[in-house]
């Protein structure tokens, strides 16, 4: 059996960990520093949404939605996945010329999954939304899942694979054997594999630095509010056109409000701190685009840690100075959807160094210096 | 259950049924006072529900006070002819009175 | 003038943005206005958010309105009038949701609602004074009204005068649940019988450390009346082991070692532990286990400091030590902020507070003895049936399949099964649902990483955060 590492126990590390455990000769183990989606994974706000993709994305993403409709067959279990629909409400006539062009552009690329609305269909749609809303585009076939029950869920199918997961390791260092394996130091003794994924989140750009690759990436800790349960009223998630929202009325009745607020992170500590008053932007748009919210109870409210880079991109590929070591990271806030997708492409560029998935614009390599 | 070891001197409602009650003692101590034990029914399953803790932490005891929901009982003082209700589930969308 | 005056000025009477406190204190128990006057003293400007109506924090609850009768509420009329002549901001009312640790150089905030609206102030040191809550003692039932802690019956009883009449019952361990025996007699109230549910070899265990509890021999001395003066009013006390609860849409019958008793109200009590509720919301903010009271608490300097700059913490929320140990180190924490501020000298602030240290040893000194005689009891327990989060209605069942699943920590456990996630956030189920998690495990209760708080850790409402970003 050939010898694969994963590094990094979120849904990225764990779904690419699933698919490549499951590619016949790979015996797979994977470590996390604390434990089994610790950070974004764990606590983002589970949107299975192809509306709005960059541009570069859409092709991943609609792979990705697929397997979202197929996951119980990939994992074994529905993981909370309802495709209740995505609505990016236009607050403006500006707005809505600015859907206009932006579907006009993905129609043009050949995709047909997003789709202008007027007023009436989204009224219809979002029965409770403020009257100023004039329209919306529409991902009818997206959805949302339930962050936490989708981690273990792909942790639980990833064991079943025959995966070996480790918690509470934290890699120290990676290097190049004589025998043209990987090294990978730990604080717990080294693992030596030939193929290995740093799928570390936040903390990858490091683990790339101690292969002696810079990759420039910064650290995103989106906010998110949770609300006490209320009556259903909201199916879809919805976002906005010209302002930072998403908006998701979960199936216990409770109102997940996100949308890419910032709060500060101290990456060393591996800690985030919500700032309120930026948070209050989030509660202000959600009550304004919601009216009947304003009364709502926040019960909670957090951050997830994830990785940056300065495209909002993310970073596919094999690394440049360490060969058998596979970047996958920086997902920035909208790689929860990929997963499924992103890991099956990463375990065949680490099985068979090709993969026909959809990644190539991913490659470090864009923001390699002209030399 | 309990008996009152001091004075009344004002009233309130609750499901429209005039209570005696004490000026600035908790809606929570009044109700208790008054026989009432399940001053809830939870979102979750609907099963009623009393206070547990008097203190703010348990949120077992809210009701709805003077139309606005999801009032933790042991927490809002009394004040004569307050209107109190069972907050039945989830908070619904009629609009809190001011 | 109050620090306030400067402030809420203008006509909706809300907290202009750039505020800015020297000391705010949360809580103004027997810790706080310890805190707060001894700041206040020091020349400090201090803001005192408090969730009750009045002073006095738990054990000196409804202090000023009562009358005296011993020396303990003596004692809390003392510290009340001299908290309310201090000159400190005092706000009752005021529930704090928020704390955002300093950044490098600047100060901390602090957001909290009063009167319905948010507000926030910056501060240049935090001192929590939360107190203790009472550790759940979950039984079958439990969720039933007619069901209530022990400590809200004693609030009930020092706030409104309500006495316990009829079928009543008080169920479990610990102090307090023979302290308020002894209130609730005195003021005329009946009780059915007490069920002591310690667990056997209390004495035992306690006996080594009888030496160091003597240094304060009254805790001991007092204990022993509360329950000598239960017994001699004719109250039954029937030692036991299993305990459940029973009745159709409220409390009809408890079940004791398989023998039902009608009951209108049954009091569990098994403990207090450190409210913790805004530490372990705070990023940074390292906790420590207990091991032999099974609960988190933070971790500190001599003299209050958390891990993180600017929070401290004194009182019970630091470890259980009770009122008068809380009154000393309240103290101690604001010579601390004191000094921090530059308002005394280190030398200063060593020698007033080398006196108040002694003090509090002396308070502290039966801790161990308390502790070792009335461990938890254990949640192992704890049937699969039995509701541990009483706002998501999660069983203990539950939380064991998802340990079994592979969600090792409270963290996944929350996430997974919703325990802890309602809007209680885990304060009264936190410490059974750490337990289960631990033994189902088989580890000890500090192997288990400590359940997150997040903030708000009160609820607000979506239009009073709103609001912090300018009128809606």
């Amino acid at each position: 059996m050939r010898q694969a590492l994963v590094i990094g126990g979120g849904l990225h590390g764990l779904s690419t960990a699933l698919h490549l455990a499951r590619t016949p000769g790979w015996q797979v183990t994977l470590l996390e520093r604390r434990h089994v989606g610790r950070h974004s994974s764990g606590v983002n706000a589970g949107g299975v949404r192809r509306l709005g993709r960059a541009l570069p994305e859409i092709a991943l993403s609609v792979v990705a939605a697929e397997m979202w409709h197929g996951i119980q067959a990939l994992v074994g279990d529905d993981c909370g996945f309802r495709a209740t629909g995505q609505v990016k409400v236009a607050e403006s006539a500006a707005d809505m010329a600015r859907n206009e062009a932006r579907v006009a552009e993905v129609r043009a690329l050949g995709w047909r999954h997003e789709e202008v609305v007027d007023q009436a269909e989204v009224r219809r749609l979002l029965p409770a939304v403020s009257p100023h809303v004039v329209g919306a585009i529409v991902t009818r076939d997206d959805g949302s899942a339930d962050p936490m029950r989708t981690v273990m869920a792909f942790r639980a199918a990833a064991e079943r694979a025959g995966v070996t997961i480790r918690e509470g390791i934290a890699v120290t260092g990676l290097a190049r054997t004589a025998e043209g394996t990987i090294r990978v130091q730990t604080d717990q003794g080294d693992f030596e594999a030939e193929r290995v994924a740093n799928c570390a989140g936040a903390w990858a750009p490091d683990l790339a630095a101690l292969a002696g690759e810079t990759i420039p990436c910064g650290t995103k800790a989106s906010m998110m509010i949770v609300t006490e349960r209320l009556p259903a009223f909201v199916d879809p998630t919805v976002g906005a056109t010209a302002r930072a929202l998403s908006f998701k009325q979960t199936a216990s009745g409770t109102v997940v409000i996100g949308g890419g607020h910032q709060g500060r992170s101290d990456k060393a500590a591996e800690t985030s701190t919500v700032l309120f008053g930026s948070l209050a932007h989030a509660a202000r748009i959600a009550a304004e685009i919601f009216p009947c919210v304003a009364q709502a109870r926040i019960v909670r409210s957090w951050t997830g840690t994830e990785a940056r880079p300065p495209d909002d991109m993310p970073v596919i590929g094999e690394s440049r100075t360490l060969p058998g070591l596979f970047h996958s990271f920086g997902f920035a806030g909208h790689g929860f959807q990929l997963s499924p997708a992103a890991g099956a492409a990463v375990a065949e560029l680490m099985a068979r160094g090709a993969t026909n998935l959809p990644v190539a614009a991913f490659s470090q390599d864009r923001f390699a210096v002209p030399a | 259950m309990f008996r009152r070891t001091e004075p009344t001197d004002c009233t309130i409602t609750w499901e429209g049924r005039t209570l005696p009650a004490r000026t600035g003692e908790s809606l929570a101590a009044a109700l208790l006072a008054a026989g009432i034990t399940a001053f809830r029914e939870t979102p979750v399953s609907g099963s009623p529900r009393g206070p547990l803790c008097l203190m703010g932490a348990c949120f077992d005891c809210l009701v709805e006070v003077e139309g606005a929901q999801n009032m933790q009982a042991c927490l809002v003082p009394v004040s004569p002819g307050l209107r109190v209700a069972m907050q039945r589930g989830a908070r619904d969308f009629v609009e809190d009175a001011a | 003038m109050s620090v306030a005056d400067e402030w809420t000025a203008g006509p909706t009477g809300s907290a202009p943005a750039a505020a800015q406190v020297d000391v705010l204190v949360l809580g103004a128990g027997p810790a706080g206005m310890a805190a707060a006057n001894e700041a206040r003293a020091h020349g400090m400007s201090v803001l005192l958010l408090d969730e009750n109506a009045a002073p006095g924090g738990q054990v000196h609850r409804a202090v000023e309105s009562r009358t005296p009768k011993d020396e303990q509420d003596r004692d809390g009329a003392k510290l009340a009038a001299a908290f309310r002549a201090s000159g400190t901001d005092y706000r009752p009312g005021a529930t704090l949701w928020a704390v955002e640790p300093a950044t490098e150089g600047g100060g901390g905030k602090v957001f909290w609602s009063e009167g319905g609206a948010a507000r926030s102030v910056a501060t240049q040191r935090l001192i929590l004074c939360a107190g203790a809550t009472e550790r759940p003692l979950p039984i079958p039932g439990w969720t039933l009204p007619g069901v209530m802690s022990v400590g809200a019956a004693q609030i009930a009883l020092k706030t409104a005068g309500l006495v316990p009449e009829g079928q009543v019952w008080l169920a479990g361990q610990g102090p307090l649940l023979w302290l308020y025996a002894v209130q609730a007699l005195e003021r005329g109230g009946r009780l059915a019988g007490i069920i002591d549910l310690s667990p056997p070899g209390g004495l035992r265990r306690a006996l080594p450390h009888l030496g160091r509890a003597l240094k304060a021999p009254e805790y001991l001395w007092r204990g022993l009346q509360w329950q000598r003066r239960v017994r001699r009013a004719g109250v039954a006390v029937t030692v036991a082991r299993a305990l459940r609860a029973e009745g159709e849409g409220r409390l009809a019958r408890i079940v004791v070692d398989g023998v039902a008793h009608p009951a209108d109200l049954l009091l569990l009590h098994d403990g207090v532990v450190p409210n913790t509720q805004v530490t372990r919301a705070i990023p940074g903010c390292v906790h420590g286990w207990d091991p032999v009271q099974a609960c988190w608490r933070p971790g500190l300097d001599l003299w209050g400091n958390t891990a993180v700059a600017g929070v401290m913490v004194a009182g019970d929320s630091a470890g259980i030590g009770g009122a008068r140990a809380a009154v000393h180190a309240g103290r101690i924490a604001a010579l601390e902020a004191a000094r921090a501020l530059g308002r005394i000298t280190t030398d200063e602030r060593d020698a007033r507070a080398g006196p108040l240290r002694l003090l509090r040893d002396r308070q502290l000194a039966p801790r161990l003895f308390l502790d070792a005689m009335f461990p938890p009891l254990p949640p192992a327990a704890i049937a699969d049936e039995v509701v541990l989060c009483r706002c998501e209605e999660v069983t203990a069942g539950r939380v064991r399949q998802a340990v079994a699943l592979g969600c090792l920590g409270a963290n996944q456990t929350k996430a997974f099964t919703r325990a802890g996630m309602g809007p209680c956030q885990g304060r009264i189920c936190g410490p059974a649902v750490h337990g289960v998690i631990a033994a189902a495990r088989g580890v000890a209760g500090g192997e288990v990483d400590p359940f997150r708080t997040r903030f708000p850790t009160k609820p607000l409402t979506l239009g009073e955060l709103a609001a912090l970003a300018g009128p809606l």
